[in-house]
């Protein structure tokens, strides 16, 4: 049986590719300007344009939320997104949470030091969107109990199965904040 | 000896991981780098009778489609693409013919000038197959069941001991018996970061140099396999691992994006980076389905008497892919009458992988779910019947454990759950309209040693630098090392700095198997006493040296001081030594080695006990594990914190095996079909309730002068068990398929 799996096109046009556009981002408070195809994923646009690696790929499709960031304090999956669609927003990677609230001595954002206490993490890899999506879930102030940041958390998939610790480091800053 | 070993320290590289300055395989940057996407065949068996890549290469900074047809000339032999894990047979080459031999099969690599004009170029590739009848259902091919092929694997996994007294018989005339079968889901890894190579293409040399940034879980395998199939010397390659974002068995085996970039950036004398996608990753190795079966008898007082347990574990048409999943009840239990037979089905899929407790979380699972049925068949009370029939004798071996505080782990383990308050009969534990269960089951683990090399070097400034060829990939690696660096030679660990993840240190081998605390341990500690013992060499040049006569028994380190055991107010400075060494560092590099000879008169493993609660919805059939308790008995726990880590990792994993993970397959296409994170489930944030870990305490000085046993795997292996043992509880309904979905349960 011959199997032909997808129609070879019946001219031989070239293929284009849709122009270059100068995209303006603002990453951690600092403005880029970057020449992206309309089609980058804001998530491509830290890893492989601005060298931001922090933020992780880890599915592409939203259903990880490894590459979870704050764009205007929210917590979004930045593969999910495309660069041009941020323009004009603060967008804050994992390089940055610390900007945004900071523990004196250790210079970390209080949720990075309890991950670090608590020991969140394990190979380290979900561990930035973990952390962003922890400080989006604090901004959006609606945990009110154990079971409503695990519920809430639940975004952001572990494969090292830390989420013991997880919901500990987060009660944590919670319990901290709440003093 | 031991100030900081067995404390609870923060993991040493958590700063670099919660900043997101760790980088992983696909995150360093290079000038001039080239990306390479992969395209995966859409048949399972077959041949590709046609690709057309012209218009893919008309695309606008695509550099080169590689295919089977252009693909650059490789190494001849299989001896050639064997890797440190390789099982025995042939090695899938990928490129290297027309040949389709499994679903998802990479039949090209577009390589462009950014990754978007890859992507979209891989879309454009045509492809026509001729397609072959394809076999990828276990079940529906036990019958061409055959024993496993032999090699070198054999040494680390033996087939089956031979039977030993007569099970038939026994079983036949015993008064209380159960028989069951039990089949278990393919799964797939799954590590949170995608497989990728990072090639950096060093020009201007007469012979091409390779630093590689490889997602593996082991530099060195990575560094052979390239060496051996591009046919470059050692000397021009370097593969580095600094972080592994999640190995769980799937780094034990180069993958084939290394491959790709490699050969990419030789053909294009350029840096390539390849990355395969979520999809991919469900494109190589995975923990193989199969299908078990175990009989059990006991006499009426609940002494077992025989057992019976085999196995029929799927493989690839090219590789026997095996693992130990029977040899584990007559380790355990002391009947005389044991049959355990285990046999492999080659089909049309890649070959299956070492996967977290790879055969021991399979064969345990099954296996601890026959003795709670006959524990029910006796009216026993299911730890009753463990401790019953315990026993200190490895009984296929007879040989005595070096250690075993299961009977402890029961103890304290039960202690803390509460079992004495259980009720016996299923189905009496209501809660509203949930049913209540709980269920107990038992782990064991091999504690293996392995060679390894490491380098100490105590620096003028003072600080110590270890190194060892190994990976840390989320196990805690750095941590533990820096720890026995810092008390072999009495530093803070501040002042160790240990490196890994580099071709460039000495060899070790691949990280799995549990073995990697006690390998790179004990190559690390003798690296650091070498460096002791050149540095007691030192004090004895001291003018008026009070250690002139002192022998390597007699002295110690600590508080940064080399001094006298017997009078510890005589003590030289590690500085003052190191300034003697004319402005060079005390540096050595050593070699630990499993004592044989001490080990050999010795069974060698880790135990555990699992108690599990779980929650069970009558009308829905959802399940939720509301608390469980694991207790660990595995020897010396080098760090509470990343230990308690460790094992915590490991229940969520048997939580994910018992009740979400299965990778489908639907056999009229050969595919998984849920190829994904959103379709193939593993436990969230939400499944995972309360967990509750125990380190009881085992001294051994037998696996190793450290006494550590390893704890990758052990958090697994009881878990499933217990989770279905206590599903039965609750619902009186026994279900030996894992995973245990509602629809199993309705």
């Amino acid at each position: 049986m011959t199997l032909i799996a997808e129609a070879p096109p019946k001219d031989t046009y070239i293929p284009s590719l849709p122009p270059i556009h100068t995209v303006t981002l603002t990453v951690n408070g600092i403005e880029a300007q970057l020449q992206l195809a309309p089609w980058t994923s804001l998530l491509d646009a830290l890893r492989e344009y601005m060298d931001m690696t922090g933020t992780k790929k880890g599915c592409d499709h939203g259903q990880c939320g490894a590459c979870t960031v704050l764009v205007d304090g929210k917590r979004i999956n930045s593969c999910l997104t495309l660069a041009i669609m941020q323009e004009g927003k603060q967008i804050t990677t994992i390089e940055g949470v610390a900007q945004m609230a900071t523990d004196a001595p250790s210079g970390l954002h209080p949720i990075q030091k309890a991950f670090i206490d608590c020991d969140a993490f394990q190979c380290g890899y979900c561990t930035p969107g973990q952390i962003c999506s922890a400080v989006g879930l604090l901004n959006e102030g609606q945990a009110k109990t154990t079971a409503d940041v695990r519920e809430l958390m639940s975004g952001n998939i572990c494969r090292c199965g830390a989420y013991t610790n997880i919901v500990q480091a987060i009660e944590e800053v919670i319990n901290q904040q709440a003093v | 000896m031991s100030q900081v070993i067995g404390k609870p320290i923060n993991r040493v590289d958590g700063r670099d991981k919660v900043t997101g300055k760790a980088k992983y395989a696909a995150e360093f940057q290079v000038p001039d780098l080239a990306y390479g996407y992969v395209v995966s065949g859409t048949i399972t068996k077959g041949k590709i009778t046609r690709i057309d890549t012209s218009e893919a290469l008309r695309l606008d900074g695509v550099l080169q489609v590689f295919t089977h047809e252009n693909r650059p000339k490789l190494a001849w032999f299989d001896i050639s693409y064997k890797d440190q894990d390789a099982p025995p047979g042939s090695p899938f080459r990928p490129l290297q013919d027309a040949t389709i031999k499994y679903s998802g099969q990479p039949i090209a690599l577009v390589v462009a000038e950014t990754f978007e004009v890859a992507r979209y170029a891989a879309s454009l590739i045509r492809v026509e197959y001729k397609e072959e009848s394809h076999e990828t259902s276990l079940e529906a091919n036990l019958h061409r069941a055959r024993p496993q092929k032999h090699g070198v694997a054999d040494l680390l996994k033996p087939p089956p001991p031979k039977p030993r007294g007569d099970f038939n018989k026994v079983y036949e005339e015993s008064p209380v018996k159960m028989y069951g079968r039990y089949i278990h889901a393919a799964e797939h890894h799954n590590p949170m970061e995608l497989f990728a190579s990072t090639v950096v293409y060093e020009k201007g040399g007469k012979e091409p140099k390779l630093t590689i940034y490889d997602k593996t879980q082991g530099v060195t395998n990575s560094i052979l396999y390239v060496s051996q199939v591009f046919d470059i010397p050692f000397k021009n390659i370097r593969v580095l691992s600094p972080y592994m974002g999640g190995g769980f068995g799937s780094g034990l085996r180069p993958q084939y994006q290394l491959f790709m970039a490699v050969m990419a950036s030789l053909e294009l004398k350029r840096s390539v980076r390849v990355t395969l996608t979520r999809q991919q990753m469900f494109t190589f190795g995975h923990r193989p389905a199969t299908v078990q079966n175990v009989a059990l008898s006991a006499t009426a007082d609940g002494a077992m008497n025989a057992l019976y347990h085999d196995a029929r574990g799927e493989t690839s048409r090219f590789e026997d892919y095996t693992e130990i999943v029977t040899n584990w009840g007559g380790m355990i239990y002391p009947p005389e009458n044991v049959t355990q037979d285990y046999k492999l089905v080659p089909l049309d899929v890649y070959t299956p992988l070492d996967m977290r407790a790879p055969g021991g979380v399979t064969g345990m699972s099954a296996l601890e779910i026959a003795v709670d049925e006959l524990a029910y068949e006796l009216g026993m009370d299911p730890l009753e019947l463990r401790l019953k029939n315990y026993t200190d004798l490895d009984h296929n071996t007879k040989k005595p454990f070096s250690s075993k505080e299961l009977r402890e782990c029961f103890r304290q383990g039960a202690e803390r759950f509460g079992w004495s308050k259980r009720q016996f009969e299923p189905r009496s534990m209501k809660k509203g309209h949930n049913l209540i269960g709980w269920g107990m089951a038992t782990g064991i683990w091999e504690a293996n040693q392995m060679p390894a090399r490491a380098e100490a070097a105590l620096l003028v400034n003072g600080k110590l630098w270890v190194s060892s060829a190994t990976a840390d990939i989320g196990t805690g690696t750095y941590t533990i090392m820096t720890q026995i660096a810092a008390d072999t030679l009495g530093v803070p660990v501040e002042d160790v700095l240990f490196k890994l993840g580099d071709t460039d240190f000495p060899v070790a081998p691949i990280s799995g198997g549990s073995w990697t605390a006690a390998t790179v341990g004990m190559a690390v500690h003798s690296a650091c006493e070498a460096v002791g013992k050149s540095l007691l060499g030192l004090a004895k040049k001291l003018s008026g040296s009070p250690f002139k006569g002192a022998k390597w028994d007699d002295i110690e380190f600590a508080d940064k001081q080399l001094r006298l055991k017997s009078d510890p107010s005589t003590a030289v400075s590690l500085q003052t030594l190191v300034d003697l060494n004319g402005g060079k560092a005390v540096r050595e590099t050593s070699t630990g080695l499993p004592n044989a000879l001490k080990q050999k008169d010795y069974a060698r493993a880790t135990h555990s006990a699992a108690f599990v609660e779980v929650m069970v919805d009558e009308e829905l059939g959802t399940v939720k594990v509301t608390r469980a308790v694991s207790a660990i008995a595995a020897g010396r726990i080098l760090n509470p914190k990343t230990a308690r880590s460790q094992i915590l990792g490991g229940m969520v994993w048997g939580i994910s095996k018992a009740l979400h993970e299965e990778s489908i397959l639907d056999h009229n296409i050969g595919r998984f079909m849920n190829h994904n994170l959103a379709e193939y489930h593993v436990s969230v944030n939400a499944d995972i309730h309360d967990l509750d870990v125990i380190f009881v305490e085992e001294d051994d000085t037998i696996v190793n002068p450290l006494g550590i046993k390893g704890l990758g795997e052990i958090g697994i292996v009881a878990m499933p068990a217990a989770i279905a043992n206590a599903i039965f509880h609750a619902t009186g309904k026994r279900v030996r398929d894992l995973p245990i979905t509602l629809d199993r349960l309705l």
